[in-house]
């Protein structure tokens, strides 16, 4: 009870400290619609949160986070800028972990502003930063964007890009993606008689289900058009590689992205923002000398980070889930706003895990 | 009295009966016909339980039997974490099924899971919703193709006549049981060359639970010596 108490009394520290920076107080249902967070995450959804169903509402979820509710609130809102916090539990199933909490307290704050990204990024970090000041922490750093400029930038398809970019959280699909690409793996037996074949339906069977006749034929002209595609290149294949493995402190990562910048300049202007980032962190006093960056963070968690990212870990328990997650999700409010995009950037703490390092 | 769980009907029933008889444990089936209570003869200190194969994975976990014979597929259905719950005491060779991902013939572009996923994004763009794959093993499934990195896809649930959905339409795909292929084919399905997900058969459980007597530990431990596992 007095570890409950002490958990509430954090939470309402945070949030003050968040409405002091001009955040509006933001209220959630607990229990929301499932349709748009399933449309969003998918599968992964059911097997990391509580769903039931309402007789009338139809399928409903214990909330999950706030994000999905957060960025619904701000395109009904208007406002512009907006920053906005909030405080309250979420729930989340532990399929393989049971000693892992179930529900959690969650104090955020989000900046919707396209001002200035690098700013926004920077204001977010250094506030969590600084609220978190004192406890035995290790902050983790990276940057999606990076990654997806550099896939932009590859000398292949459109086609070939966009199913690389659709897989950027998807690491081993990714990468199994990238090595077909590149012809460093066999074109399986089926696809090469199905390309080959006179006629591709002379054996198809009975025309069952929604996917049509038509679907398959394009898709088979796709195909046909990937094959005809030069390999990606084994300089660009190694960039790439060169790009996910960074892992050093922020302004050697810096130095070394400008390096790989000049073979594949279609990083450049990630690579600026980064540098913008980290002038606008300093300039917040967060001491960028000895941040950590890694080139691949942030890929496995659920997608809709696609610029900066951030995470701070207990330094004694590294497999303990992060005190404070956050960044960068324009795409995300693309998604979610019906035409209206807002650039966003935002992140949560968990009070209950603060309170598990004193 | 040590609990063995065993299907209460079937082939499934009568292959585990024939199984430990073949190695000097009588199964039989006690009273009536109709009666799920049984006997074991051979071993001092045992029960047989009748019960539902699905429903043994859970009472294993639960503790109310101490030994269960059911499908490998339901216990890593039924469990999460299903392996600090139960352990493999021994495969038996019988109730083969694989758990498999299967997709129309008439899908002529999609044999590996590669291509599942990349029709699955351009349906999604088409249809205006995720591809649906029909299936009782949710857990099974979804690991599974989280695992592989298959995006754009859901699944719906079906707990019966599972290869029929796609001809009705309430499906594209199927993750489902098979063990010769017959009813896919008749249903104009085939299976992903690297669709599978789970090669079942029947195993025999031992529950983790550490709350047993000495007289459960030593009636298991001359049931051990009579099977020779």
């Amino acid at each position: 009870m007095a570890h409950m108490l002490s958990i509430s009394t954090e939470a309402r520290r945070l949030l003050d400290l968040f409405v002091a920076q001009g955040a509006q107080v933001v209220a959630s249902d607990v229990l929301l619609p499932a349709d748009t967070l399933l449309d969003l995450y998918g599968e992964d959804i059911r097997g990391r949160a509580y769903l039931t169903t309402d007789p009338l509402r139809g399928e409903m979820v214990l909330r999950p986070d706030f994000t999905v509710p957060v960025v619904q609130w701000h395109m009904q809102s208007h406002a512009d800028p907006a920053r906005y916090t909030y405080a309250g539990k979420v729930f989340r199933k532990q399929d393989s972990d049971e000693t892992r909490a179930n529900e959690y307290v969650q104090v955020g704050y989000e900046v919707f502003d396209g001002q200035n990204p690098a700013a926004a990024d920077a204001e977010v970090f250094a506030l969590f930063a600084d609220a978190l000041a004192g406890l035995p922490l290790r902050a983790a750093t990276g940057d999606i964007g990076l990654l997806m400029a550099a896939v932009g930038g590859l000398r292949t398809t459109q086609a070939r890009k966009n199913a690389l970019l659709r897989h950027i959280w998807r690491p081993r699909r990714f990468k199994a993606l990238l090595q077909r690409y590149a012809g460093k793996v066999p074109v399986p037996a089926s696809r090469r008689a199905l390309l080959a074949a006179s006629d591709p339906f002379a054996n198809a069977g009975p025309d069952i289900g929604l996917r049509s006749r038509a679907e398959v034929e394009q898709r088979i002209a796709a195909l046909r058009a990937d094959a005809a595609a030069a390999p990606i290149s084994g300089e660009e294949l190694a960039l790439i590689d060169a790009l996910l493995g960074l892992h050093e402190t922020a302004p050697h990562v810096l130095s070394a992205l400008r390096d790989i910048a000049v073979d594949m300049p279609a990083i450049n202007s990630a690579v600026t923002r980064m540098a913008q980032r980290l002038d606008a962190l300093a300039a917040r006093g967060v001491d960028v000398e000895t941040l950590e960056f890694e080139g691949s963070y942030g890929r496995t968690s659920l997608e809709y980070y696609d610029g900066f990212v951030f995470g701070f870990y207990a330094v004694d328990a590294p497999d303990r889930p992060p005190v404070a997650t956050g960044g960068r999700y324009d795409a995300l409010t693309a998604r979610l706003g019906q035409g209206r995009a807002v650039p966003a950037v935002g992140g949560v703490i968990r009070p209950d895990l603060m309170e598990a390092l004193h | 009295m040590l609990k063995l769980g065993v299907p209460s009907k079937g082939r499934l029933m009568e292959k585990t009966f024939d199984w430990f008889g073949a190695r000097g444990v009588t199964l039989r089936k006690s009273g009536s016909e109709r009666e799920y209570a049984g006997a074991v003869d051979g071993i001092d200190g045992m029960e047989l339980v009748l019960l539902s194969a699905g429903e043994i994975p859970r009472e294993l976990a639960a503790g109310n039997i101490h030994l269960g014979v059911t499908g490998s597929d339901l216990v890593r259905e039924k469990l999460a974490n299903w392996d600090s719950h139960v352990t493999e005491l021994t495969q038996m060779g019988f109730g083969g099924a694989d758990l498999i991902v299967a997709v129309p013939q008439a899908w002529v572009d999609v044999d590996t899971l590669d291509d599942l996923d990349a029709a699955a994004a351009a349906f999604r763009a088409r249809h205006g919703f995720r591809l649906r794959i029909a299936t009782k093993y949710h857990r099974l499934a979804r690991e599974f193709l989280r695992e592989q990195g298959v995006a754009d896809y859901q699944l719906v649930d079906s707990q019966g006549a599972t290869e029929g959905t796609v001809k009705n339409e309430t499906a594209e795909a199927i993750a489902d049981i098979t063990s010769t292929g017959e009813t896919l084919r008749a249903n104009g399905l085939k299976i992903l060359e690297d669709g599978l997900i789970h090669a079942s058969q029947a195993t025999l459980f031992r529950g983790r639970r550490r709350d047993w007597t000495d007289a459960q530990r030593a009636t298991m431990k001359s049931l051990q010596n009579t099977l020779a596992i």
